[in-house]
């Protein structure tokens, strides 16, 4: 089955993704920034669904917007943040934001407009084959298996560690 | 309206990149911050998850990776965004500058 109508769910997304993102950087009030940073999370797994990695996207809506989303709410919820609201939201770094933003945004333009002989852009892709969570299981399990393990003890110890800095007293 | 290619994502995922750079370095507020980093995280997975398109599964096993590590970056963070507001009781990074003389 081939997809359809595939431009107008592109430029969709991906104008909601960075319309949302530039509103995570701009808005005052914290709880509208984590709103929106959930708008631009959902708007990628949406891209995601339409680049044949389904799973992916799921991950991406149960996991960012479902857990990490919620971790963020709840400490705008235990740290006051009310005070901060009626502060300066911005420092006074623009211009070198301004001068990475451009720096970055200028290497990224030259990279991809010269590197058509290392990006395969033109190549038409295959429509996958197989089921894609039954062939992500087999690679995490086979090949990455050490990277799997290895992952874990990372989560173990940011757990811990979570734990130690937000502890009254250790 | 042609085809859409991998470059019209790495495009976007160029924007997202950027956005992020520019919040992470003039927000004052840490929690905003953090989700620029966010941001930025995902601007990197998008690139995985289209070039996996095109050279098979590998780069979306490893935005999974990369999913995890900004899971654990997530609770590492807001413990230290707790811990610093317990002790200043501000949430603004240019007053966190116990290290400077």
């Amino acid at each position: 089955m081939n997809p359809v109508a595939t431009p107008v769910f592109f430029y969709g997304l991906s104008f909601a993704a960075i319309v949302f993102a530039i509103a995570v950087i701009t808005r005052k009030n914290a709880v509208h920034a984590a709103l929106s940073l959930i708008g631009t999370l959902v708007s990628l797994a949406g891209l995601y669904l339409m680049l044949y990695a389904p799973f992916v996207a799921g991950v991406q809506i149960v996991l960012y917007a479902g857990g990490i989303m919620v971790l963020f709410l709840f400490v705008i919820m235990l740290v006051n943040l009310d005070q901060n609201i009626r502060e300066i939201q911005f420092n006074k770094q623009w211009l070198v934001g301004l001068i990475a933003a451009l720096s970055l945004g200028g290497l990224l333009l030259f990279v991809i407009r010269q590197g058509h002989a290392i990006f395969p852009i033109n190549e038409q892709a295959a429509l996958p084959e197989g089921v894609n969570t039954q062939q992500i299981g087999i690679a995490l399990y086979g090949q990455y298996m050490l990277p799997f393990e290895i992952a874990s003890l990372l989560l173990l110890v940011a757990i811990v560690g979570a734990v130690v800095m937000a502890k009254k007293r250790i | 309206m042609g085809e859409i290619t991998t470059l019209h994502y790495l495009v976007v995922a160029a924007a997202l990149l950027i956005i992020g750079t520019i919040g992470v370095l003039t927000r004052r507020n840490v929690v905003i911050i953090l989700m620029s980093i966010e941001l930025i995280l995902n601007a990197v997975n998008l690139n995985l998850v289209a070039f996996s398109r095109l050279y098979g599964l590998h780069g979306q096993v490893f935005s999974i990776f990369v999913i995890t590590d900004a899971a654990a970056e997530a609770a590492v963070g807001l413990g230290i965004i707790i811990a610093f507001f317990r002790n200043k009781e501000t949430v603004n990074v240019d007053e966190a500058d116990l290290l400077k003389w």
